[in-house]
């Protein structure tokens, strides 16, 4: 017995030590800038967490060809986080290991916020392409977003459809298990008081009971409703869109940048969105040069044509570059203080990016950037204004 | 040498209490001196939530022989109920390991509470009949806690199942758990001294239980139903009892992962169908009924795809052939016979797990 309890306890000790000696912290390599990015790259929002990954690692590229960061070379690493909070706090740990001084993450809203709670004790600065949720940044003055924050998306589509007078009755379709959905749904609802249109119907739909709307369609249709909110991804209303036509219901349908993608989507019959209008900072088909040049090299790097996602994922790392550069940042500087050099240089710079031009940021850390509505007009996204 | 079985048995639980507690004296040192990487140590507390839950699912799947799979359902309530507290009392009671210890309390006795509501329906069921069964009470769980909305304000809480608009909070109301994005905000109380002081109560919880009469009872209810229900025993009482304990222990466990985390949310993957197989995963290749095993297994199922992050995206795929492989090396009856022949050759002993 006594002979059991010895080894065991050996085994126990080797693989205690074992594990203690993968942790090798890398506190060397001061003369390269370490940026590392969460997101999940496996499970079912997988085509966001890629999105962020690839996009990122060709501006890193791109920056690295060009000199650098301040004449530092730029490492990059991504690790998934299966978009579960938990496993975020684990790829944010890992990436500490590494060696991470900056940081680009969460992808997703969710995550952002559980390691926006960790990366705060290490004032570690953090930049989220697409973590929208005002929670990611409240009371972490170390995180800023690249894309806007819910309320100001859920705000500006019920001052644009006010302003414009798009409609007098409106229906709104939303995902209730959805972080990002209902997060507009909420503030579009709080503005659309102050706004003159009515709100005649709000329906909800979760994870678990999406492929099928047609009761939430005829709850809209039944009101009397000209115009359909859509504050969802694209997939859902690729089959909104779909079922409206078979009912022969045609209000005015109207999304945030969720939307953008809709005309890629398989086996959907583009011509049905064409009138569809969304408020995104980007669209793969805009004429500019900078737009061009991005979608042209991501397709032949990657194969496949970016998402708002990785606009906001590409434009995140030149943020990172006009932030380092104007506070004049070093790799040897120690986390905290490039935290705290990189946030105050944040709050005076402007950048011009993909997602929008002349970008700055508040002392919340949220963006401000005017919101681009688009219309589908003949297979094509068009800015109306 | 008469009286060999009971200190054996003594022998062998101390063994596993004093596992974890040298383990944890083992960590205390590694990250006193620095050597303790920092994803260890932010995976210390998640492992012990999950050595937690892969005991206390072992008295049901185990000791009662009853195939649960709603236990995520139960860390579910406890973390929640638990985050709840916890976030309303953040102002009042500023002593944290107070306020977590009644944290724990509630998580636990919450979690305990809708173990025996369920169960007192549910356990009639035997076999595959009980396995969909608390499967749907775990979605349900989860479901309800997605959209459920409650914001507390100077007229006290509110409460809605639609959105957080139709709490109807005044201004500087604030909503606490706010539907699909969970609660915000938890303060971060336990840590992993809490955290093995919970496995070890649980152990003694457990352990005990297991070598005691009601442990022998619900123990032949497993063996064999009509025999034990001839000789008199109170099959709803022990069945019940067991149900209970396990969902009071998950309940535990929920409260310490939540407690962890700053945002909580019910998402499939974390309190969904996915959790329950994995905390049976646990259980299975521990070995049914082994606490022992359970404790061990949890710890390597959950350090395994961590560890294995330098692989990206094959990590996944390596970490279940890993699993399938050590299925068979502990349960195909041709390894276990394999086993047999090497542990006799080398002279031992050993017993088969």
């Amino acid at each position: 017995m006594k002979k059991k309890v010895m080894s065991l306890m050996l085994v126990l000790a080797m693989a205690v030590s074992m594990l203690a000696g993968c942790g090798g912290a890398s506190a060397s390599g001061s003369d390269t800038f370490k940026i590392g990015g969460i997101g999940p790259t496996t499970g079912g929002a997988a085509v966001y967490g890629i999105a962020v990954r690839n996009a990122a690692e060709l501006a890193i590229k791109e920056v690295n060809a060009a000199g650098g960061i301040n004449g530092y070379q730029v490492e990059y690493k991504f690790e998934d986080d299966e978009l579960d909070n938990e496993k975020s706090l684990n790829a944010y740990n890992t990436l500490k290991d590494w060696g991470m001084n900056l940081m680009i993450g969460c992808v997703t809203s969710g995550c952002c916020t559980a390691v926006a709670a960790e990366s705060s004790k290490d004032n570690m600065f953090q930049l989220t392409p697409s973590g929208s949720s005002t929670d990611c940044t409240a009371n972490n003055d170390n995180v800023f977003q690249v894309c806007f924050s819910d309320p100001n998306q859920g705000i500006g589509a019920a001052d644009y459809i006010g302003t414009n007078g798009l409609a007098t009755k409106v229906a709104i379709i939303y995902d209730s298990s959805d972080v990002y959905s209902s997060g507009i749904y909420e503030k579009f609802v709080a503005e659309a008081a102050n706004q003159p249109f009515e709100i005649v119907s709000a329906e909800a739909f979760t994870a678990d009971s999406k492929t099928d709307f047609s009761v939430q369609l005829q709850k809209a249709s039944d009101a009397g409703a000209d115009l359909v909110f859509l504050p969802i991804y694209y997939t859902e209303a690729s089959l909104i869109l779909t079922q409206a036509n078979t009912m022969g219901y045609a209000p005015k349908f109207f999304g945030c940048d969720g939307l953008d993608g809709i005309l890629g989507v398989e086996n959907f019959d583009a011509s049905l969105a064409e009138g569809v209008m969304l408020l995104t900072p980007f669209a793969a088909d805009a004429e500019d040069a900078a737009t061009q040049k991005f979608v042209a090299d991501y397709k032949a790097a990657y194969g496949d044509i970016p998402n708002q996602f990785a606009a906001d994922a590409y434009d995140a790392i030149y943020i990172i570059k006009a932030a380092a550069e104007k506070a004049n940042a070093t790799p040897a500087d120690s986390v905290a203080d490039l935290g705290t050099k990189m946030q105050n240089a944040m709050r005076e710079i402007t950048v011009d990016g993909l997602t929008g031009a002349a970008m700055s940021w508040d002392a919340e850390g949220a963006v401000n950037k005017a919101p681009k509505a688009m219309q589908i007009i003949n297979g094509n996204y068009s800015l109306i204004q | 040498m008469k009286n060999r079985n009971i200190p054996k048995k003594l022998q062998d639980n101390l063994i596993t209490i004093g596992i974890v507690v040298v383990c944890y004296i083992l960590v205390m040192i590694l990250s006193a001196t620095g050597l303790l990487s920092n994803l260890l140590q932010g995976l210390l507390v998640p492992l012990c939530a999950y050595i937690i839950l892969a005991v206390s699912l072992n008295l049901t799947v185990g000791i009662l022989g009853e195939l649960s799979l709603g236990h995520a359902g139960f860390m579910c309530v406890g973390a929640f109920t638990s985050a709840f507290f916890s976030k309303c009392m953040e102002n009042t009671i500023t002593f944290a390991p107070v306020r977590f210890f009644l944290a724990l309390l509630i998580g636990g006795l919450c979690a305990a509470l809708i173990g025996f509501l369920i169960g007192m329906p549910v356990l009639r069921l035997k076999g595959d009949y009980l396995a969909i069964v608390t499967l749907a009470f775990g979605e349900i769980i989860k479901n309800i806690m997605n959209v459920l909305f409650i914001g507390r304000d100077s007229h006290g809480f509110h409460f809605s199942m639609k959105d957080s608009l139709s709490l109807g909070l005044e201004e500087g109301g604030d909503v606490i758990i706010n539907g699909a994005q969970g609660i915000t905000g938890t303060p971060k109380d336990s840590n992993f001294t809490i955290g093995v002081i919970l496995i070890v109560l649980t152990l003694l919880i457990v352990l005990n239980l297991i070598n005691s009469r009601d442990g022998r009872a619900i123990m032949s209810i497993r063996d064999n139903l009509i025999a034990s229900e001839s000789i008199g025993i109170h099959i709803t009482k022990y069945k019940l009892m067991a149900f209970t304990i396990s969902a009071a222990l998950a309940g535990i466990a929920g409260v310490l992962y939540s407690h962890n985390l700053n945002s909580l949310m019910a998402t499939p993957k974390n309190f969904g169908y996915n959790m329950s197989i994995m905390i049976l995963v646990f259980v299975v290749l521990g070995g049914i009924g082994n606490i022992r095993g359970s404790v061990i297994a949890a710890v390597i199922l959950t350090l395994l795809p961590e560890l294995l992050r330098g692989l990206n995206d094959y990590r996944m795929l390596i970490y279940s052939i890993v699993l399938i492989v050590m299925m068979l090396y502990n349960w195909a009856p041709n390894m276990i016979a394999l086993r047999k022949k090497a542990a006799n050759r080398f002279g031992r002993k050993k017993e088969v797990a």
